[in-house]
């Protein structure tokens, strides 16, 4: 790694300084020296999506955004602003668990064959914008596949994903506004990160008439050794003041909650009849499965080339909605749009706490923006609360 | 670049270290035709060594280009050179399975999944309820009980299909039922010219009297739908639900608990089955498309 260049003693995690526009900047030549990819948020197709940047004006600067159910626009924020905006469609989920990859290699072999496990050599990624709720669902990836450096005897159920996010850097946000899909606070996620949440540096924007800078912090070795080479000076009270009110604003703006004991609630639910209620609404897209940053189920695919000579296995994202996906002889498991709904919902407010010891909910808001119909998995929860069995 | 955050598995039963998807090739050393649509093949490990499973566990099995399936594992545990499989062609993969021939290569991934509680039920009765191709899961744990004979009380086999000519291991069947020590009925839902035996579906041959519900563990498998009613049928008779026994079935892709496929409730069918006792999960089997 980069050597601290200043005479001064490096960066302790937690110790907050302040860095200007041109400090910003030089955190991307930094990262870019160093061998990072930097990823972040930038505008395409009318979103804020995550890809790869190279420099603050990348970003989507002035750009704020409007979301509601089944509702998303980009309207114009405050000029200059580097973060107003929100969660976009994508998460970066679409990095550290792709798509599309490739498990294995399988080569004939006379009668048989030989394979072998893809080692994936990729550059490892910085990724600037990770907001409080996405380090939260980076968290709950993480418990899913078995990624936990702290603990000698965890098994990585992914070795891909293990390789990927032991290399990630993590550049994250607080949240100085809140969508009217946000219900991050609700799900103890948001809209300021918590210190054990796993950044390795946390900023905060603080734009006005006459200033435009970041308070910073770094949270962990990789990003103190990051935050040491950048020109910054300590931040004073007054800054920080200006932090905590950008952070109040976001939490006033937050109007949605998800109901607490939700997942006991949905247990003894399982047989409500709101479950036909919201599926004459479901569409069964599988659109909130895909820009959830936590939902992980997959399905393993085998692609042969034309010699028959060589097979690949490749892992895809899947979603529980698809009548496909619980398929066995003699027909699916889940016909109806009804048990769908409720599998995807139970699982992600219920399930995941037996399974993985957390909610699988951050409170993003992803799922009610995207979902072309409206639905609202917060209100979905008040409605079964309300006429609870 | 070396992955040194990847830390491997402790050594998992029959699986390759590290990485939980990649399988280990197994040659064909025979395929036996068991009926029109099932096969049984014995395997070998490639590279040497031994296979070791329990009772009522499966195996992700891979056909080169095609795809992979869970298949129970339907040999004798402790035979552990040879592993056996029986497969029943309903669809792509199960179709290729059956298509292999002795030399051919398949891969395994496994064993996966919980296993019928041979040891917890020492000293009790067996009662081992098939429904068609169900026979198969079923069989390791009838070979552990005829293999520790002594361990346990009064051993009954209970085997239904759709008709004579779907019975599964009929010879070997035959063979359990000219045993002294082992009381084996049969039946199927609709008999052909030569049957002489039951007819009607396999609960109906549980009646009072066919076992002591005092000290019996029933082990059932088949069709959901069979073992519902064998459930039924026994629990009115008397057997206590913490003694009863289903394997259950789900889509599988991974095996491991990853792909979610599998879900049941909060389970994960793959690793928290597929052997319940029915106690556990009475309540889930009553929520319709659960």
């Amino acid at each position: 790694m980069h050597k601290a260049q200043s005479k001064t003693a490096a960066v302790s995690t937690g110790a907050k300084v302040v860095l200007d526009e041109a400090g910003f900047a030089q955190l991307f030549k930094v990262l870019a020296k160093v061998g990072y990819e930097t990823i972040g948020p930038r505008v395409r197709d009318g979103a804020v999506v995550y890809e790869e940047i190279s420099s603050p004006n990348d970003l989507p600067i002035g750009v704020s955004d409007e979301q509601d159910g089944g509702h998303y626009r980009l309207v114009k924020g405050a000029p200059g602003a580097y973060f107003e905006y929100v969660v976009g469609p994508t998460s970066w989920k679409k990095y550290l668990f792709p798509p599309r990859q490739k498990l294995l290699d399988v080569a004939r072999n006379g009668n048989g064959f030989k394979a072998e496990t893809v080692v994936e050599n990729d550059v490892p990624y910085a990724f600037i914008g990770v907001r409080p709720c996405e380090l939260a669902a980076i968290r709950i990836q993480d418990k899913v596949f078995g990624y936990d450096p702290e603990n000698k005897s965890a098994a990585c159920a992914d070795p891909g994903y293990c390789a990927r996010r032991s290399k990630v850097l993590l550049v994250a946000v607080n949240c100085s506004r809140a969508a009217k899909t946000c219900f991050c606070e609700s799900m103890g996620t948001g809209p300021q990160a918590k210190k054990d949440q796993g950044y390795d540096l946390l900023l905060t924007e603080i734009l006005d008439k006459e200033k435009h800078f970041f308070v910073m912090e770094s949270g962990s070795k990789r990003g103190s050794m990051v935050l040491d080479v950048l020109p910054k000076r300590k931040a004073t009270d007054e800054d920080l003041r200006a932090e905590e009110n950008a952070l109040a604003r976001a939490r006033r703006q937050i109007s949605k909650a998800m109901p607490p004991d939700v997942d006991k609630l949905l247990k003894k639910n399982l047989e409500h009849p709101r479950w036909e209620e919201v599926a004459k609404r479901c569409l069964t897209c599988a659109n909130c499965t895909m820009a959830c940053p936590t939902c992980f189920c997959n399905t393993v695919e085998e692609a042969t080339d034309l010699t028959g000579d060589h097979a690949e296995r490749w892992r895809l994202w899947d979603s529980c909605f698809s009548v496909d996906f619980s398929y066995i002889h003699g027909g699916a498991v889940r016909p109806g749009a009804f048990s769908r709904y409720r599998q995807w919902m139970t699982h992600k407010l219920s399930n995941w706490h037996d399974q993985f010891g957390t909610s699988g909910c951050v409170g993003c808001g992803r799922c009610i923006t995207w979902c072309p119909v409206g639905i609202d998995i917060t209100e979905e929860a008040k409605a079964i609360k309300y006429t609870s069995r | 670049m070396t992955n040194t955050a990847v830390k491997t598995k402790e050594k998992a039963k029959g699986t390759q270290k590290g990485d939980p998807m990649l399988p280990r090739p197994f040659r064909v050393m025979g395929v036996r035709k068991e009926l029109a649509d099932t096969f049984t093949m014995e395997l070998k490990p490639e590279n040497g060594g031994a296979f070791f499973f329990k009772p009522g566990q499966f195996n992700m099995l891979y056909v080169f280009g095609v795809g992979e399936i869970p298949i129970s594992i339907s040999g004798d545990a402790s035979k552990t050179s040879v592993l056996v499989h029986t497969t029943r062609s309903v669809g792509k993969v199960s179709s290729a399975i059956n298509a292999l021939k002795a030399g051919d290569t398949v891969g395994v991934r496994g064993p996966f999944g919980t296993d019928w509680p041979v040891a917890k039920e020492e000293g009790m009765d067996l009662l081992f309820v098939a429904g068609g191709v169900g026979l198969a899961p079923l069989r390791p744990a009838i070979y552990h009980a005829m293999n520790n004979r002594k361990k346990y009380g009064v051993v009954t086999v209970l085997c239904g299909a759709r008709t004579p000519e779907d019975m599964l291991f009929m010879n070997e069947v035959k063979g359990w039922r000219a045993r002294l020590d082992m009381e084996v009925r049969l039946t199927v839902d609709r008999a052909t010219d030569c049957w002489k035996g039951c007819t009607g579906v396999v609960p109906k041959l549980i009646t009072k009297g066919s076992f002591d519900p005092a000290k019996t563990a029933a082990f059932v498998c088949g069709p959901e739908i069979m073992m519902h009613f064998t459930a039924k049928a026994l629990l009115e008779n008397g057997l206590p639900p913490e003694k009863l026994y289903l394997s259950m079935e789900r889509n599988m892709k991974c095996g491991v608990g990853l792909c979610g496929h599998c879900q049941w409730g909060a389970d994960f069918v793959c690793k928290d089955g597929p052997v319940y006792s029915y106690d556990k999960i009475a309540s889930a089997l009553s929520i319709k498309e659960l």
